[in-house]
């Protein structure tokens, strides 16, 4: 292993934040059971409701329309299988309303479901993106019939950073008094989000994606919102999810959303600095680049960039040797054997989606480390370009 | 931070860092024989270019290219070291698996990367045969109907067990072979058992 260490994949964890490691080190020796009515029980729940104040206050909800869940797959899981519940006291089942709208870049934890919910006999829509990553709106209205139960579209792309205009999206799902979700797991913590204020019905959030622990997320459910919960047997989180709370998880899920509230926009401000200097870096010291998703529109840290005729993973596996962590779009990283789904989707080709890395930074990341990868970055494409049966080809 | 394992064995490492025999002059390198295997699309591509000596049939050297991960950059590298000195003959019959055993064993999802060297190089070696009047010497990789109701070949087996298919039922799963009439059942199960002896073997 090189002695330094560059982390800048933090769309696909994060480290701890040394606050919330804190407060987790000190909770270790917690271990009541919020549903207990005894002291420990009773401290164990006092902790559990505290975080979930910290995160609803955080999203503008109130805290019993948070629901904690396992991760961020588990809560989209839950609002998409809701669909399918064929139960006629389900409060979620309505006669004839057995279709889905979603997009064709969601996260797979969305898309395998959908694909699921297809097999079960839901009909399934996709909505098309442009080249930026964005929802075709007109197709969206078009869409949405009466027989419509549900909308999903993600917040921000975790692959290429593309936000939505949630809001419009929102307005337009509702005119026609269909069931609109989110999932933002991507965009909580990063950009300001609001659940009044984009007027959605359901909302995904995750905790190790902004500096918390991992096998934490949670769903929004607005109050009015329809349920049908995806694992039963307890009364836990409102009878919408049952199974002992994971009580640490939550302490750090909480300490994480406060922390983010104190540091986020300071963060934004710098993390989009930080981003304007390693792409210029890039572009200028690396000939045929493309950068892919949306220039303005996206998640201030990520940043998904195509090398010609360089293959991603390769392009991965030099840099880890060189102590940089990102990720790629390649499918030979994927171990699916599909290129990046979101990539294709776009309408980029498939050699572009092989070719490209994604460049993600955190609130840990520095200029010195940003400018250690403008320098190495060069010399590992250099290094597999010399060796590419496409590059010089085409020069 | 406690060391953490590469994902490869320190020799496909040592491969990767300093891959050897990369054909960095295209143009000028005056072949014997070319072959090019894989395509951009479908993540992967490899030209293998080699010389030989025609009086005694061995190969003096090979180079190599790549648009392709750490895996076919490393067996290739590996390949190329191999193949120097050795009769044509010897280094058509190399397999993917000869090249593993040198390399210290694969991770299973990524052997399908490493497959592509000796494709190009066999191409290369009937390039060889076929610009100096040896057609005779030729051997086609063709391909065999083996599920005829689904219309099913040798050759997609083959590649299903590369893509990860270990077990009857997961080669249906991919490739739908004997999902009909249920005839080649016998012979598909002797191909899986051939294809995964031929390109994985215990390190």
């Amino acid at each position: 292993m090189p002695e330094r260490l560059v982390y800048i994949d933090n769309n696909a964890t994060t480290p701890l934040h040394p606050e919330v490691k804190k407060v987790m080190i000190d909770a270790m020796g917690l271990f009541g059971n919020p549903s207990s009515l005894h002291g420990p029980g009773r401290e164990a729940r006092q902790l559990v409701e505290a975080a979930r104040e910290k995160v609803a206050s955080f999203i503008g909800a109130s805290p019993e329309e948070v629901m904690f869940s396992g991760s961020g797959s588990e809560a989209n899981n839950t609002v998409l299988s809701a669909l399918s519940c064929q139960r006629e006291r389900c409060e979620y089942h309505h006669e004839g309303l057995h279709e889905i709208i979603t997009t064709t870049i969601e996260h797979p934890c969305v898309l395998e479901t959908s694909k699921c919910l297809q097999e079960r006999g839901v009909k399934v829509s996709y909505l098309d993106v442009d080249h930026y990553g964005k929802v075709n709106v007109e197709q969206l209205q078009e869409a949405v019939t009466d027989r419509t139960g549900l909308v999903s579209v993600m917040m921000a792309n975790n692959e290429i950073g593309t936000i939505q205009d949630i809001k419009k999206i929102a307005e337009i799902v509702h005119q026609q008094e269909v069931l609109f979700h989110t999932d933002a797991v991507q965009a909580v913590g990063k950009i300001p989000v609001d659940v009044q204020e984009l007027g959605v019905d359901f909302l995904t959030l995750s905790g190790h994606k902004i500096y918390g622990p991992k096998g934490i997320g949670a769903l929004y459910v607005r109050k009015e919102a329809p349920f049908c919960p995806l694992i039963r047997g307890g009364h836990q989180e409102r009878g919408r999810r049952a199974g002992t709370e994971n009580t640490l998880g939550i302490i750090g899920f909480g300490k994480a959303i406060e922390m983010r509230s104190q540091e986020m926009e300071a963060e934004e401000k710098r993390l989009l600095k930080l981003k304007a200097t390693l792409r210029k870096g890039i572009e200028e010291r690396i000939p045929d680049v493309q950068f892919i998703g949306h220039p303005t529109d996206c998640l201030p840290g990520t940043l998904n960039v195509s090398f010609d005729g360089a293959e991603g993973e390769a392009i991965i596996l030099y840099l880890d040797l060189e102590g940089i962590a990102v990720s790629t779009g390649s499918a030979c990283a994927s171990g699916s054997l599909d290129p990046s789904h979101v990539i294709l989707a776009i309408g980029l080709p498939a050699e572009c989606a092989h070719g490209s890395i994604r460049i993600s930074l955190g609130r840990e990341n520095t200029m010195d480390e940003v400018e250690y990868m403008i320098d190495t970055l060069p010399l590992v494409i250099g290094k597999i370009r010399d060796m590419s049966t496409v590059y010089k080809r085409r020069q | 931070m406690a060391q953490v394992n590469w994902t490869y064995t320190d020799k496909v490492k040592e491969h990767f860092m300093n891959p050897k025999n990369i054909l960095m002059d295209e143009e000028n390198y005056q072949e014997d024989g070319k072959g090019i295997a894989g395509n951009v699309k479908c993540g992967d591509e490899m030209i293998v270019v080699i010389k030989v000596n025609k009086e005694k049939m061995i190969i003096n050297d090979c180079k190599w290219k790549t648009f392709g991960c750490a895996s076919a950059i490393a067996s290739t590298s590996a390949l190329s070291e191999m193949v120097k000195g050795m009769k044509l003959n010897d280094a058509f019959n190399l397999s993917a698996k000869d090249i593993n055993k040198e390399l210290g064993g694969l991770p299973d999802h990524k052997v399908h990367c490493s497959v592509l060297g000796d494709k190009a190089l066999r191409m290369a070696i009937n390039d060889y045969y076929m610009r100096n009047g040896m057609e005779d010497k030729v051997k086609r990789e063709e391909e065999r109907v083996v599920c005829k109701c689904m219309n099913v070949t040798d050759q997609e087996i083959e590649h299903a067990v590369l893509e990860g298919a270990r077990t009857f039922y997961e080669l249906q799963e991919m490739t739908k072979v004997g999902t009909g009439c249920g005839e080649c059942h016998e012979e598909v199960t002797q191909l899986l058992e051939t294809y995964k002896e031929k390109h994985f073997c215990q390190v």
